[in-house]
């Protein structure tokens, strides 16, 4: 974070700083807002969310006598008369993690005060995002029309259809709601609420461009436990 | 008595810490007063104006706690009405003529699950914790009030949708509080269609509800006090509502995932918790599942719900307990570290109640072993409870009667703990009333005993008058000895093997010696249920002919007795906001006028006396 001061507060370098800022009075996260602050503990709860559902997966795929099928079949494309194992899921991985990147763009553009450049790519971030819930729904289908159910699995342990639909399904709840708070925030942006300090829906806290910065932290986390699920699923 | 204490008393001992009246004449008054600036600008709040956005969509901290507290004291009576219907068939067989077994296990499971989560979660984080926070940090409200108020509404939507499922086909679920799968969902368990439903669907928006709460207590705490208040100068009530929604941000995600998992392995024959079953002679069109991972899921919800539940309590009952013995808590950061300790150890011990599951035995060995660890933590504080209270100026009203009565309840289910946390003594006592008798003593009796305690002292506060303390007395021995008549013969019972969960004993050979004590038991938990309703009457009849409190009538350092009106209004502190300057337990303090000294009293007026420096 960028230096800030506080009238009559020391800031300290390091792990001592750590130590200095806990033992004060008002606030442990000196300079932090109420929201980033809200945001982080939110995410950690998620974490655990998102982490109790891998771990079941993994105990669920451990116990199955069936065998699990062959990931990379599965979730192959038939493209141009070729079968390329994992190309769907490739493109959409890519497609996540360059909609954080133009997030992150977003924050700093925001911080810069600079409301058209910072509009536009919160409003590219929100299209990086449906662009992977249609992917992802155009993935079900496809996987649905194969016979894949929540209940049944034609290529192997039905345990695999279950877990696919209920964490992806978690996943792309998130994804979703994300998309749709980019879109209202692209909106506030071009607006100009941040500029102004307009006051936000159902809150009496003026409007701040910190809060591209919070959204920002939820879109980062949305990516990275796609990461995992990744990894976990279509990897292992 | 008093004097004597001060006299021998070594606080002199602490001399460098003390600011005493001869040393460092240099500095003035304005110097040692001085508390560097406000960091955060005033919150900006919004008033009511109408009926509807002061009394019911309210986003007042405080007006939130009291719903909380009503709705989950309401929930908490209809939990209260099951266990009588419970006791009548155990105690008198067949009195009760309309409950099968059936209705039997329904009332079991709705009896555990209104009274851990609905009642004593919502009651001490939800109630106590909306109230008492932001008035006893210093803060104008939480940091999110229309937030709050959502938690609460949310909150009230589960109860619905749970009490819904009395009145829904088949009925409430009857698994068991712990809802194991895979008899949950399976035909035979009563409520296995749409009472399971329910309560998953409940228990998710609970955790929901809760998960706005949580984030709201937690960032006014860290991110809102007021000016000079440090974490080491809240009260414990603070610190342990604080940890307590910290286990409860990273515990409740593993319930909700059960519950989901659960809610589509009914809804749309997933297999995540089911195996294969052989039903009748017909293969069910369950496979694969793992019942295991359904228990492992839940308990690492259920241990840590434990704590959530009595980490609140051992913070409030050390704040009664200081505030009427006069005395300073004793190790106040031994106390701290000891409910951030038993917060995180709680992580790690959730199998002690799968010892019987079926695990591998080297499981049972890690958690019994981490299970003891526990003990050290808790054991320091109610040793450090009982030094509080040593050659105190001990006041026995009826708040401090019930603090003296959750020491000796949690002492009683603590030991039974240390037998039930050893595997090769679990294994034997497992599934009787042992258990039954332990756990309604450590989690059940004992955090009521503080909540009750809390209510005779904070209703000054939130009602402007004092309870009736005769009526409170009556309240007070009758729950305490009765709940002991109950409870005590159950560990007995539980030793000669008489099971849990069972309808009825049948012609086992229990019986003889079981019946009569049966009989006794329900007979004690009639009249301990029907004491509570001396508090329900006690309120109503002193809410408005009490003897009014006027402000900080038990003499109190904390922050929330000295607001400028009292009851507080909207936004707790009028015009300024407080400034703090030290902990709130300087009772007692040698030299001194008045034997407290409030957190807003400034050092410059305490100059003469042996005032610890916090």
């Amino acid at each position: 974070m960028s230096d800030h001061k506080i009238e009559g507060y020391e800031f300290k370098p390091g792990f001592k700083g750590m130590a200095h800022d806990t033992g004060s009075d008002q606030t442990m996260f000196k300079g932090v807002h109420w929201g980033k602050a809200m945001m982080w503990i939110f995410l950690l709860s998620d974490t655990f969310i998102f982490s109790c559902f891998l771990i079941s997966y993994m105990k669920g795929r451990g116990s199955t006598l069936v065998d699990w099928p062959n990931t990379s079949e599965v979730f192959g494309l038939h493209v141009f008369g070729v079968e390329v194992p994992l190309l769907l899921i490739a493109l959409m991985t890519f497609v996540l993690i360059t909609s954080s990147g133009t997030m992150a763009l977003a924050v700093k553009y925001g911080y810069e005060k600079n409301r058209k450049m910072c509009g536009w790519l919160i409003l590219a971030t929100a299209i990086g995002g449906l662009i992977f819930v249609g992917m992802q729904a155009y993935e079900w289908s496809k996987l649905i029309h194969e016979g894949v159910r929540p209940w049944e699995n034609p290529f192997g342990a039905p345990q695999f259809g279950s877990f696919f639909f209920m964490i992806t399904g978690f996943h792309g709840t998130h994804v979703s709601i994300g998309v749709i708070f980019l879109f209202i925030y692209a909106y506030k942006t071009f607006a100009g609420h941040y500029d102004e300090g307009k006051k936000g829906w159902f809150t009496t806290m003026k409007g701040d461009y910190v809060e591209i910065e919070i959204l920002g932290l939820y879109w980062h986390f949305v990516d990275l436990v796609w990461v995992f699920i990744f990894a976990f699923f279509y990897l292992w | 008595m008093s004097d004597e204490y001060e006299n021998k008393a070594g606080y002199q001992a602490q001399s460098s810490e003390t600011i005493s009246s001869g040393g460092g004449g240099s500095g003035s008054a304005s110097d040692i007063d001085y508390v560097r600036p406000a960091e955060i600008p005033e919150q900006d709040l919004y008033h009511g104006h109408s009926f509807i956005s002061k009394w019911v969509f309210c986003q007042d901290a405080k007006v939130i706690g009291v719903q909380y507290f009503l709705l989950a004291t309401f929930t908490g009576v209809i939990g209260l009405v099951l266990s009588w219907l419970m006791r009548l068939q155990l105690g008198f067989p067949g009195a009760a003529g309309f409950m099968t077994a059936e209705h039997y296990y329904q009332f079991v499971t709705m009896h555990g699950m209104i009274m851990v989560v609905y009642f004593l979660t919502a009651l001490f984080l939800g109630g106590f914790g909306n109230y008492l926070i932001p008035l006893m940090v210093g803060a104008r409200d939480m940091v999110f009030p229309y937030l709050n108020m959502v938690s609460f509404w949310s909150f009230f939507v589960a109860v619905g949708v749970l009490l819904a499922s009395f009145f829904v086909p088949g009925g409430p679920t009857g698994a068991g509080w712990t809802l194991y799968a895979p008899q949950s969902i399976l035909e035979g368990t009563p409520g296995s269609g749409w009472g399971i439903i329910l309560m998953c669907v409940s228990l998710i928006l609970f955790v929901a509800g809760f998960t706005m709460g949580g984030l709201n207590y937690m960032i006014t705490i860290l991110q809102a006090r007021t000016r000079g208040m440090t974490l080491m100068r809240m009260p414990l009530t603070v610190w342990g509502i604080f940890t307590a929604t910290v286990l409860a941000m990273l515990a409740f995600p593993a319930l909700l995932v059960g519950a989901l998992m659960m809610t589509l392995d009914n809804v749309l024959g997933t297999s995540f918790f089911m195996p294969t079953i052989l039903k009748a002679g017909e293969v069910l069109e369950y496979g694969g599942g793992s019942p295991i991972l359904f228990q492992h899921l839940f308990w690492f919800f259920g241990h840590p719900e434990v704590y959530i539940v009595a980490l609140p309590a051992f913070g409030i009952v050390s704040d009664l307990i200081s505030v009427h013995s006069r005395k300073n808590i004793f190790g106040y950061r031994m106390m701290v570290w000891a409910i951030v300790g038993i917060g995180g150890l709680s992580f790690f011990v959730w199998a002690h109640h799968m010892y019987v599951s079926g695990m591998n035995p080297w499981f049972g060995f890690f958690f019994a072993t981490t299970t003891l660890i526990i003990a050290i933590p808790t054991a320091m504080k109610v040793y450090n409870w009982i030094l509080t209270l040593w050659r105190g100026n001990i006041r026995l009203n009826v708040v401090m009667l019930w603090c003296l009565g959750f020491i000796v309840t949690f002492v009683n289910g603590g030991i039974t703990g240390i037998f039930l946390g050893n595997v090769s003594v679990d294994v034997p006592l497992s599934d009787t009333y042992f258990v039954v008798a332990h756990f309604h003593m450590v989690m059940g009796i004992a955090p009521l005993m503080v909540i009750m305690g809390a209510i005779y002292h904070w209703f000054p506060l939130v009602a402007g008058r004092f309870l009736n303390e005769t009526l409170g007395k009556w309240h007070f021995w009758l729950t305490f000895l009765g709940a002991y008549s109950i409870y005590f013969p159950m560990h007995y019972l539980g030793f000669i093997g008489v099971p849990r969960r069972y309808f009825e004993m049948y012609d086992s050979p229990y019986m003889t010696s079981a019946v009569g004590m049966n009989e006794f038991i329900s007979m004690a938990a009639f009249i301990v249920g029907a004491a509570q309703f001396i508090l329900i009457f006690n309120i109503i009849k002193t809410l408005k002919t009490g003897k009014p409190a006027g402000h900080n009538p038990w003499q109190a350092n904390s922050l929330e007795w000295l607001t400028p009106s009292v009851p507080p209004e909207h936004g707790n502190w009028g015009d300024k906001l407080p400034i703090v300057h030290r902990w709130p337990y300087d009772f007692s303090v040698p030299g001194s006028k008045e034997d407290f000294i409030t957190q807003t009293t400034p050092p410059s007026e305490v100059v003469e006396t042996e005032v610890e420096k916090t």
